[in-house]
């Protein structure tokens, strides 16, 4: 569904992504893992043309994403940190975000997030008197709302409570079997171990390498993510 | 595009700061009016207001508003929406909202106390030097990533045109005192938006006789059909160039 | 007629000769006076009058002055009267009735007086002709002594009220109003060569200058409105001891110009809204020995323009909202400003040197921020009225150009914080806390 080839960009002198190339197919859940600084962030930015790639291309069903905008209506994506006008209520803010996305969605927006983290008790209040807990609810409903083919989460899980954490893992459970591609990174790998299908593990700007976690264990001979790939980085 | 400044109106007409700016406006123009019984009299000294307050508040208020919605800026990034769509949608809607509390400040009080011809030209300078300090303020904004510089960039693009350009214009007429400078002051004029909405004011207020024989020169430039038209092509570009250099950046920005 | 009204003449003459015995014996003085009333009611009575009007035997103004005697009263009924050049050499009193109009159908001069005490009283005298060279007037007076101009209104005239070589006379309550270009209009009120004249409570508006003097002395120039002429408000040279108050001088194309005149006396006068690049409320040259006192300048681009005079007192005037208050230039000399206000000016004072002869004390300037620890209602620091930036503008005209700017601001600033970066030697040693009541 979405391949990268040879994917490169560099700030200034130092170089993010050094060619990488990926496929990511539908129904799974793909987790980007690496070190600090390592990239992850950059190829989501790369994904959502928000950062403009210096060589490579991306392609979205076959389609190169260079200056197309209309890939993205079947993309939902929740940034690391949320932040919305200061001082627009919430209930605004969904009837807004709703109002400029009217085009991406034939059927019934997804608003299942809404009822489940209980936003809507909150509608009344103003963006900048919510929690930074509250906003990635806020986000996290909002990387859902269009029901797109293509859901990247960034960090989802920092700085949600542990219900409103299940709440979003099961949600994510659901929508991939539902057949879509979720794209998340996370540091957190319990976390990753529990939701994902598979890990690209990227260091300095390259994909070290992309494997089904299932793989990785039986390979590693590890029980635990985490030693598993210890085991494997350090060979 | 229409629909974003529509939110971004929504947002920035709730602003507290927006409304603090109204207030000062409002205060400053009617505590003048009312101290001078002389009309023209306010209108002057409101000139100080709209020449130093009224482009310091544009181009920081729309810095700072820029900066805190970065990451919403973000996220309609990553939504189906053109890029020059959001950032000109942004840009019209902080524009608006900026001349919309100029003419609540000062334009209102300005045609309650002075309908004539001087106020509305007053009004129509003071508007767009709002625009020329919304513009710069979005070039100060997207050349940087990092809030802190933003803001010091916008402060010094304020402080250059309201300060040092006319220090330097004043140095430059000394070195230069020999020749006759009042068609090189013209030329340079249109280098400072600051100084051409000045100049346009002035020549409209009485005040301009006390010009003399050089304010003659300008009078007859300024006065003038052809005048005006070109210090407002100017001020337009002014208004223009900015933003455009501003969006061709904002379209290759890795945000 | 003649010979009594000459005897009337002496013997007003004599009884001012005589006053020092009247004291003494009040029974005579008593007689006098009573010989005196017989007299006067006796000469009124032998003035004739002769009326003009129209389907009478006399409808012409010409028939009734060639009836006329010395003394007599030719009264002129409402009715229009085309005359021009029509000539007045009998002491007469021409007094109208309803305001008949005297036209002259754009020819020549309207009436010429060419005999002493004459009258003319009560006339629209309109459409004189109009020349340069022959200065054209409404009521042109040639050495017509002791003339009395009353309640008239001229209208469209070239000259409104032409005097040369008279010697006495009144000049009041008339409407003088010109609608002719800057080329083609003259002086509303014009003396040459005329003395101890009294011009009283006249209009004058749209003519070149107002009123104009030039070897005119010992006059008296009182409660007139002089406005909206092409040139001066009111225009003087070699005009020594004159009195000018409680004068108006409004929006005329160039204020007030007096030059080349001693002992002149300016009072409770109002110079106001006269605008233009080359405006003034009152030019000074070469004026000496003269008081301006208690007027009123508001609203000019140059409140006093001052050039050449010497020993000019400036006293209590009210300077307010001019663009620039005074402006002195650098050969005047002993002039001293005293107890006068300065509100709401753009520049108080402007001089083009750097030497300074002349005096200021004890006068009120709105823009000073000194204090008065000793509570002796003067300032403890000293006013120094030119500032900063007027004197960049003084060496660089160019720099006019950043008027009103935050940097011009800032310059008349940090003067006020370092007095020592002005050059020009000119301070007020004793401002006023006050404004100064007069």
């Amino acid at each position: 569904m979405i391949e990268l080839e040879g994917l490169q960009k560099h700030y200034g002198k130092i170089q993010a992504l050094r060619g990488i190339s990926l496929n990511f197919d539908p129904e799974q859940v793909v987790a980007l893992v690496g070190p600090n600084a390592s990239g992850k962030t950059t190829l989501i930015k790369c994904l959502l043309g928000m950062v403009i790639p210096d060589g490579g291309r991306i392609l979205f069903d076959k389609n190169d994403i260079a200056g197309d905008v209309n890939y993205k209506r079947r993309i939902g994506y929740m940034p690391q940190i949320g932040r919305y006008p200061d001082n627009m209520r919430m209930g605004y803010l969904f009837g807004m975000m709703k109002d400029l996305g009217k085009n991406r969605i034939t059927e019934h927006f997804d608003e299942e997030l809404l009822a489940t983290f209980n936003l809507e008790e909150m509608f009344a209040k103003p963006m900048r008197a919510l929690s930074g807990g509250t906003r990635q609810k806020v986000s996290a409903a909002l990387a859902f709302m269009f029901n797109p083919d293509v859901i990247i989460l960034d960090e989802p899980t920092a700085g949600l409570d542990p219900l409103a954490s299940e709440i979003l893992k099961q949600k994510i459970q659901k929508e991939r079997k539902a057949g879509k591609l979720i794209l998340i990174t996370s540091h957190i790998m319990s976390e990753v171990e529990e939701i994902a299908d598979s890990i690209a593990y990227i260091v300095e700007g390259e994909a070290k390498f992309f494997k089904r976690i299932q793989d990785i264990k039986s390979e590693t001979g590890e029980e635990r993510l985490g030693k598993a790939l210890f085991h494997l980085l350090s060979k | 595009m229409n629909k974003i400044i529509k939110y971004v109106l929504h947002d920035i007409f709730r602003n507290r700061i927006l409304l603090a700016y109204v207030v000062l406006l409002s205060l400053s123009s009617f505590g003048l009016f009312m101290m001078n019984e002389d009309v023209s009299k306010g209108l002057s000294s409101l000139l100080t207001v709209l020449l130093i307050v009224v482009p310091l508040v544009s181009i920081l208020f729309t810095t700072i508003y820029f900066f805190n919605s970065y990451e919403f800026i973000e996220l309609l990034v990553a939504q189906p929406l053109k890029r020059s769509n959001i950032l000109l949608g942004v840009y019209a809607g902080v524009g608006l909202s900026l001349l919309t509390a100029f003419w609540i400040g000062i334009g209102l009080p300005v045609i309650i106390f002075d309908g004539t011809a001087t106020g509305w030209y007053f009004i129509l300078s003071g508007s767009l030097l709002t625009m020329v300090f919304v513009s710069l303020a979005f070039l100060a904004s997207v050349i940087t990533r990092d809030k802190t510089r933003g803001i010091g960039i916008a402060m010094m693009l304020w402080f250059y045109f309201t300060l040092i350009f006319d220090g330097i214009l004043l140095m430059v007429m000394f070195a230069f005192s020999d020749y006759p400078l009042e068609k090189l002051t013209i030329f340079l004029s249109c280098l400072n938006p600051v100084d051409l909405a000045r100049i346009m004011v002035l020549l409209k207020m009485d005040i301009s006789a006390l010009m003399g024989y050089t304010g003659a020169v300008f009078n007859q430039f300024f006065g003038s059909s052809l005048g005006i038209v070109l210090s407002m092509t100017v001020m337009l570009i002014w208004i223009i160039l900015p933003i455009s250099i501003a969006l061709r950046i904002f379209k290759r920005k890795n945000l | 007629m003649i010979s009594e009204f000459k005897f009337c003449r002496q013997l007003k003459h004599n009884t001012a000769v005589t006053k020092p015995n009247f004291a003494e014996a009040p029974f005579i003085r008593a007689c006098f006076a009573l010989v005196m009333l017989l007299f006067c009611s006796f000469s009124q009575i032998e003035a004739h009058e002769i009326i003009v009007k129209q389907g009478t035997k006399i409808n012409t103004i010409q028939k009734a002055l060639a009836m006329a005697q010395n003394g007599d009263i030719i009264r002129v009924t409402a009715s229009t009267y085309f005359v021009q050049d029509l000539l007045i050499e009998k002491s007469v009193s021409l007094i109208g009735t309803g305001y008949p109009v005297l036209d002259g159908q754009k020819k020549s001069n309207i009436l010429i007086v060419r005999a002493p005490n004459v009258t003319i009283k009560g006339f629209i005298i309109r459409n004189s002709g109009i020349s340069n060279i022959k200065d054209k007037a409404g009521i042109r007076v040639e050495k017509g002594d002791s003339v009395s101009i009353i309640d008239n209104r001229l209208e469209n005239t070239c000259f409104g009220i032409y005097l040369a070589k008279v010697k006495g006379g009144t000049i009041s309550g008339n409407t003088i109003h010109g609608i002719n270009s800057v080329i083609q209009s003259g002086n509303g009120i014009h003396l040459w060569y005329s003395h101890y004249i009294s011009i009283l409570n006249n209009k004058i508006s749209g003519q070149r200058d107002g009123i104009y003097f030039e070897f005119a002395t010992h006059c008296t120039i009182s409660r007139n409105l002089s406005e909206q002429n092409h040139r001066y408000g009111l225009h003087f040279m070699f005009s020594n001891n004159d009195t000018y108050t409680f004068n108006t001088f409004r929006n005329n194309g160039s204020g007030v110009a007096v030059m080349y005149t001693k002992y002149i006396s300016m009072t409770n006068n109002t110079f106001d809204q006269n605008w233009g690049s080359s405006s003034f409320g009152l030019l000074l040259k070469d004026i000496s020995r003269s008081t301006i006192s208690n007027n009123t300048f508001s609203r000019n681009t140059s409140g006093i323009y001052m050039e050449g005079t010497s020993d000019v007192k400036c006293v209590r005037n009210n300077f307010l909202n001019n663009g620039l208050a005074v402006r002195m230039l650098a050969d005047c000399e002993k002039d001293t400003f005293l107890l006068n206000n300065f509100m709401g000016n753009t520049f108080d004072f402007t001089t083009n040197g750097t030497e300074n002869l002349n005096f200021l004390k004890g006068n009120y300037w709105d823009k000073y921020a000194g204090y008065d620890l000793n509570r002796d209602q003067k300032g403890d620091l000293p006013y120094r009225p030119v500032s900063l930036y007027s004197q960049i503008i003084e060496k660089l005209p160019s720099a006019v150009f950043l008027l009103r700017s935050f940097m011009a601001e800032l310059l008349d600033k940090a003067e006020r914080a370092l007095p020592s970066m002005s050059y020009v030697n000119l301070y007020d040693n004793e401002p006023s806390m006050h404004m100064i009541q007069r």
